[in-house]
């Protein structure tokens, strides 16, 4: 089966997780079957304060910057769904992550952006309670980032 | 089945937005049940959108991302027809793809 370059690596990881599916059928015990999937940032999403999330997926400390534009609201009533926008004009963007410090996994989600892709991505989070939210912007290899509270009076983690 | 995917992505001028709606129950694994049994986590890890070939956008996900996930971006070039596969994998391993076309 001819796979093209570039989704190569996806579908192998698709491959793999149906094989470990089948040995699961053959009784091994069910959490053997859950495997990230290739290329997720594992260990970035395990850590639970903000310097630990930010060592591990950029190994940088972040720089404050006014020239990304954070939309989030003042105040969420419900924590389940908080819309989440994030815009720049730094040049030469490649990554755009998300993160909430308040809640049980600091690193929310992480956007890769290839050139030609705009540096804007709008998505909806989920908050336990009243936190911070971090836009973390990769501009030219340095990390740059603004922040914005977010007032949670229902939290969304089941909270 | 009816795919769990959902995207409109119009081009229109110099680029083409994209946006997306995925059915998932994304489980943070940290809610219980009616029961009083946590329900464990099952989110989707990664979900990425290709055009022509080419790798347009990867979003990583964790557990914060919320139900049925909601994604918004553009990208430069596109034309009405083109076609934009998007496709998602979670942390399970169950995954679904879907090929849509641009809109003009």
């Amino acid at each position: 089966m001819h796979v093209p370059t570039t989704t190569r690596r996806f579908t192998l990881s698709l491959l793999a997780t149906t094989g470990l599916a089948t040995t699961g059928l053959l009784g091994r015990p069910r959490a053997a079957i859950a495997a990230d999937a290739a290329g997720w940032p594992v260990a970035a999403f395990k850590k639970n304060s903000e310097p630990d999330a930010l060592a591990a997926l950029y190994g940088q400390p972040l720089i404050a910057s006014d020239k990304i534009t954070l939309e989030v609201p003042e105040i969420a009533e419900n924590g389940a769904v908080v819309p989440v926008s994030v815009s720049t004009t730094l040049p030469n963007v490649t990554r755009i992550s998300l993160m909430v410090p308040q809640n049980p996994y600091t690193l929310a989600a992480s956007y890769v952006l290839p050139a030609g892709t705009e540096p804007a991505v709008s998505c909806r989070l989920k908050m336990a309670k009243t936190s911070e939210v971090v836009a973390v912007v990769e501009s030219g290899g340095k990390i740059f980032g603004t922040r914005k509270t977010v007032k949670v009076t229902l939290g969304g983690c089941g909270g | 089945m009816p795919s769990t995917i959902r995207v409109r992505a119009v081009a229109g001028g110099d680029t083409t937005e994209v946006q997306a709606l995925i059915q998932h129950p994304m489980d943070s694994g940290f809610v219980k049940n009616s029961s009083g049994k946590l329900i464990p986590p099952h989110y989707i890890e990664i979900l990425t959108f290709e055009h022509a070939g080419k790798r347009v956008f990867t979003a990583y996900w964790g557990p914060a991302v919320s139900k049925d996930p909601y994604i918004k971006f553009s990208f430069k070039g596109g034309a009405k027809g083109d076609a934009l596969k998007v496709s998602w994998i979670d942390n399970l391993g169950k995954n679904d793809s879907l090929t849509a076309v641009l809109l003009g």
